[in-house]
């Protein structure tokens, strides 16, 4: 229901906002196409069939595996998203995997003594870095790489993980540290918050009192209690990068989904967009799915139930 | 679970030695590059552009970085010199006919294609033809609108009859939108695999990523320089500036003055050169509030074209009239106001009728060049002090072109595109039949005379006091107002040898350049 809703959300939007492939393709140079040359090109591009009939068609060749071809590249959306998926899914990981070590650490340094200096240190700090746009981070961040050693692997093309591994580390590199600073603040906060949550609870007096020793008693009854909205917080936060890692892609030029639906914005080629939004939703509500399984993982309790 | 945790502890540290090492790496290899001088035969050009090419068959081909790429793989029939003036390409500059209306055109011996076959008379009526048919969608085929009929009488000849003088008509086949394919190839697999006569050929392609061709060692003009040419796609400025540094990247162009200067360093150098495109106010004369010339006159009074230049270009760019064609140009100095003149404007604005002014809606564009919403918003302040009020409306792109073609809209802030022709520039905006006319919102009897006058005549000494006279009027009635023509900024490594410098910032010749 929810994909359906999202499918036609995106065909409407897409058809509203003002201009089509032909004012996208031609610029103001369509003013000098000849009414016979229009209509070609409606043809071509099926603008000139009913709206209804232009969205069952392509969500008829949703159904049966076909997403869809780009006019601009000739290539099957399918093959494309096949191409860029893999590699914003790598960019999200490695971005989850650089909030999560900069985040949980943090949250359990500021939960440890709260109110005091080092937690209003590690509060101000993601503060700062929730502040910063990550477009400026990446701008200062490179431009100070490259003048000071000259080191901007971004710009060598792009290789994927299979085809140059030491290659494409680096060029994840910058990136997926941009983004693991802009998401290391929200889970700085939450394990902060769960963490003074699950201590002021019973069972953790109960087991002090018993004698368990400080460092068990952190991890494995503290720490493992408060993870659990630490993986909420962690899936919506990968779900978002999934789609919303765009301008990150973008400006290091990481050939991924985010710049597949701009590009296809800026052309307007409607296929792509619907299909490739179609596509990250259908990713979004995998990774909740996922966030459940690992709920039962972290928590015997969910298990029960 | 607990094989699960560490199995996450060992591919943490594992990710942790690969980045360690990599980074090392980089470090080597940046020690390595040594300073060698001479060309490298095998090189590799890497030239940056910001976008992928939208059109791959050269007559639709509308966007910047499908010019580029395609004017690499084909050639048209007539070339340009650097300053944009027809000189001889794959044929030489046609004989013309004493009534003006028959053009003989000859090829050049042994011309051929990247898939070996002969480039030849047929190739080039076919190709026309392609063009003139509506079913191809060509945004070049108003350069074929006067044609009668095109012949091959031999394989080297083409002979192309007029219906009419048409002395703009050489100057229309010199770019990429009119470049000669092979007529025995489908143009549907032209789009996937380009098939031309140019300097390079098309090897390979990845959507967004790049495009590789290699060089054509039979191109009729020379030995392309560089054994291959890639062209990479990074669509963020800073992104290019730091690949252009760490000469990752050869070649790039910039619009942008404070881009360009900070891609400037010990190892890059850039060049500047003019455009023939211009920036300009569009005012439509058919629109109630700018009926009077009085009313458009005292606008072009009250504004400063330099100021327009140093606040929202940054400097860059040079006072213009309409005309920017080499041989044309018009004197950006002839004009009622040539230097901001506020009593003047204030004068205008009293025999209009509205000594205290007016209110002006201006519609400009964001994204379609960068400084299009400053300049509204510096014209804005500078009408303001006649008492012109000036609504800004900053349109996304596709809304504005969208208005632009139906003429909705009373003033406009444009950058429309140059050409060595002046023709070709205005009879489309200034003439009753043009086709942007209602766009322009300016027509008159007399311009429509002096127009077709300028077309029927082909020697340039004889066109030149028309197209100054064409000009003069458009001014003094101020049609539109005209602000200033563009620099734009070639930034190269300095491994890069050859780099012509080009009008427009034109890459036709890159197969001259070599890397070392």
């Amino acid at each position: 229901m929810t994909l359906i809703g999202v499918s036609i959300l995106t065909f409407v939007l897409l058809r509203v906002v003002p201009g089509d492939q032909i004012t996208a393709a031609y610029g103001t140079a369509a003013g000098d196409l000849s009414p016979e040359q229009l209509q070609a090109l409606e043809a071509y591009y099926g603008l000139n069939e009913p709206l209804l009939s232009q969205y069952l068609g392509w969500l008829g060749g949703v159904l049966t595996g076909n997403l869809g071809v780009s006019a601009t590249s000739h290539l099957s959306v399918l093959s494309m998203t096949a191409q860029s998926l893999p590699n914003t899914i790598e960019l999200a990981v490695l971005a989850i995997g650089i909030g999560l070590v900069l985040g949980v650490p943090g949250g359990m340094l500021a939960a440890s003594r709260p109110g005091r200096a080092r937690d209003q240190i590690s509060q101000l700090t993601s503060l700062v870095a929730l502040s910063v746009p990550s477009f400026l981070l990446a701008a200062a961040v490179s431009s100070w790489l490259v003048n000071t050693i000259g080191w901007y692997p971004n710009g060598e093309g792009y290789r994927t993980l299979g085809e140059d591994p030491l290659l494409n580390l680096q060029q994840m590199l910058l990136p997926a540290l941009v983004l693991g600073i802009s998401i290391a603040p929200p889970i700085l906060q939450t394990t902060r918050a769960a963490i003074l949550a699950v201590r002021s609870e019973d069972f953790i007096r109960t087991a002090r009192a018993k004698g368990v020793p400080a460092r068990r008693l952190q991890v494995r009854h503290i720490l493992r209690n408060a993870l659990i909205p630490v993986v909420t917080m962690s899936g919506l936060q990968f779900g978002f990068l999934l789609g919303g890692a765009l301008v990150v892609e973008q400006i290091f030029a990481i050939p991924g989904i985010g710049r597949q639906v701009l590009l296809g914005l800026e052309q307007k080629e409607y296929a792509v967009v619907q299909s490739t939004v179609l596509v990250i939703a259908v990713m979004f509500v995998l990774v909740n799915l996922l966030t459940d399984v690992i709920y039962r993982l972290v928590d015997p309790r969910v298990r029960v139930q | 679970m607990s094989t699960q945790r560490r199995h996450g502890q060992r591919t943490h540290a594992t990710v942790a030695t690969a980045l360690a090492a990599s980074l090392l790496a980089a470090g080597l290899a940046g020690c390595g590059s040594g300073g060698e001088d001479s060309a490298d035969a095998n090189g590799t050009l890497v030239f940056g552009i910001s976008a992928d090419p939208a059109q791959m068959v050269p007559w639709t081909a509308t966007s910047t970085q499908s010019i580029q790429v395609l004017s690499q793989i084909y050639s048209p029939l007539i070339n340009t010199d650097a300053d944009g003036v027809p000189e001889a390409g794959l044929a030489d500059l046609p004989e013309i006919s004493e009534d003006g209306k028959t053009y003989t055109f000859t090829i050049q011996d042994g011309v051929t294609f990247g898939d070996g076959s002969d480039l030849d008379s047929a190739d080039v009526k076919y190709t026309y033809e392609k063009i003139i048919d509506p079913a191809s969608s060509a945004s070049s085929a108003s350069y074929f609108a006067s044609v009668a009929g095109i012949e091959a009488p031999d394989p080297q000849t083409v002979v192309v009859t007029l219906k009419q003088p048409d002395a703009s008509f050489v100057s229309g086949l010199t770019g990429v939108n009119t470049a000669i394919v092979p007529s025995d190839v489908d143009p549907k697999s032209l789009e996937s695999k380009p098939v031309g006569s140019g300097p390079y050929q098309f090897k390979s392609r990845t959507p967004n990523e790049s495009i590789t061709l290699t060089r054509n060692a039979d191109y009729f003009a020379g030995e392309p320089g560089a054994a291959t040419v890639e062209f990479r796609i990074i669509p963020d400025e800073q992104s290019m500036v730091s690949s252009l540094k760490t000469g990752s990247v050869d070649v790039a162009i910039f619009d942008n003055p404070v881009t360009a200067k900070t891609a400037t360093s010990a190892e890059t150098t850039s060049m500047t050169v003019d455009s023939l495109s211009y920036h300009v106010l569009q005012l439509r004369a058919t629109s109630p509030t700018l009926s009077d010339p009085n009313a458009r006159l005292a606008i072009q009074c009250a504004v400063s074209r330099q100021d327009v230049i140093d606040s929202a270009a940054l400097g860059s760019g040079k006072p213009s009239g309409p005309i920017t064609s080499p041989e044309y140009r018009s004197d950006p100095e002839a004009q009622p106001c040539p230097e901001q003149d506020l009593d003047k404007a204030k004068d205008y604005l009293a025999k209009a009728g509205k000594p205290n002014g007016f209110t002006l809606k201006l519609m400009t564009s964001q994204g379609l060049y960068s400084t299009a919403v400053d300049e509204a918003q510096n014209l804005q302040a500078q009408l303001g002090k006649v008492g012109i009020k000036v609504d800004v409306e900053a349109l996304d792109s596709n809304a504005y072109v969208e208005r632009w073609l139906a003429a909705d809209f009373d003033a406009a802030i444009a950058m429309n595109g140059g050409s060595s022709d002046p023709n070709t520039m205005y009879s489309r905006y200034f003439t009753k039949a043009g086709s942007f006319n209602k766009v322009a919102g300016y027509s008159s009897p007399e311009l429509d005379k002096l127009f077709a006058e300028g077309i029927a005549t082909t020697d340039t000494a004889a066109r030149k006091p028309i197209y100054a006279e064409i000009s003069q009027q458009l001014v003094d009635q101020a049609a539109w107002v005209w602000l200033f023509t563009p620099e734009m900024y070639v930034v190269s490594n300095k491994r890069v040898e050859g780099l012509e410098e080009r009008a427009d910032a034109s890459i036709a010749t890159l197969w001259k350049a070599s890397v070392s």
